[in-house]
């Protein structure tokens, strides 16, 4: 499969994501460079971590409105898989491809730890490896990652399934004390309701590979690899 | 002409660094301050000229850009 790494002026995990998809996984990965307006011949986008323009602002902010955003948002609309990191989250939901915004974390500190989240949705084309209510140990790096939705959109969000991870305990239970950063219902990873856009500020990409002790992460690459496999398989029985 | 804009975080959502200055005032003694809310200023200069045009350009930027109207809300004031 072939992968865009959609790279902004501070983007920091691009690399990080190559390596996996590409070196760990097998599959063709490039980088996209932010002022490309075209998305040729890709099967599946990722928007990394980072701190694209500083995180001047908002986070994600700015970023949003890169050249590539428009061929970004074309992408998704006719169908194609977006998995937002981190900072490609907060990109995702300024861009409107998500639904709510990040507030500053609850402690207000930059946060970098493991932790734990529960799969909420476990039938997502990011997901479809993971067992529903399965734990996952993945690491945060954020600031910003308090996620907030009005009451109305998280309702809507809920009634189609639209949060795929929350925070929990090692056990799997969803408590305030396993909420790093204040997020709303513990939220982690949301997709949209068309369900091929992803946002995650957990980062599985630093977690994928059994050499660094933890490849829980992998999880969500296999998942979309399965499903972009299945695409693919069905468009030529077609 | 200038535009002074002023985006803050809507009331209700909460705002952990007003809180963290709120506390930090109540230790400095200042016990009477509350409800601390922090937002952002910005200034930026207009080549228009008129009035009317230079509102609707200031209000599209921030509904465009300068504030996510999901959590925050913005006033503006122009002077010439």
């Amino acid at each position: 499969m072939n992968f865009g790494v959609i790279v902004f002026p501070g983007s920091n995990c691009d690399h990080d994501c190559i390596h996996v998809l590409s070196d760990v996984l097998g599959h063709k990965a490039i980088p996209v460079w932010h002022k490309e307006t075209k998305l040729d011949g890709l099967d599946a986008i990722v928007l990394p971590g980072g701190f694209s323009y500083g995180d001047y602002l908002r986070t994600g902010a700015i970023a949003r409105f890169s050249p590539v955003m428009g061929a970004v948002k074309e992408f998704a609309h006719d169908g194609g898989m977006v998995l937002g990191i981190c900072n490609g989250f907060q990109i995702l939901l300024e861009a409107g491809l998500l639904p709510g915004a990040m507030l500053r974390n609850r402690s207000l500190s930059f946060i970098c730890k493991d932790v734990y989240v529960t799969v909420e949705n476990a039938a997502t084309p990011f997901t479809g490896r993971c067992q529903p209510g399965q734990v996952l140990k993945i690491p945060i790096a954020h600031a910003d990652g308090n996620y907030y939705t009005d009451d109305v959109t998280l309702s809507q969000m809920k009634a189609a399934a639209q949060i795929v991870f929350r925070y929990c305990t090692p056990e799997g239970k969803v408590t305030p004390e396993a909420n790093p950063n204040g997020s709303l219902d513990n939220i982690a990873g949301i997709r949209n309701a068309a369900g091929n856009v992803m946002g995650i500020m957990p980062h599985p990409e630093r977690s994928a590979e059994e050499v660094l002790g933890n490849d829980d992460g992998r999880l969500i690459f296999l998942s979309m690899l399965d499903a972009l496999q299945k695409a693919k398989l069905k468009a030529v029985l077609t | 002409m200038k535009a002074k804009i002023h985006v803050t975080l809507k009331p209700g959502i909460l705002d952990p660094q007003g809180k963290a200055i709120q506390h930090a005032l109540e230790t400095l003694g200042f016990k009477s301050a509350d409800n601390v809310r922090v937002g952002k200023y910005m200034e930026l200069d207009l080549a228009e000229k008129d009035k009317a045009k230079a509102e609707a350009e200031v209000k599209a930027m921030c509904e465009k850009l300068l504030a996510n109207t999901i959590i925050e809300e913005y006033r503006f004031e122009l002077t010439s």
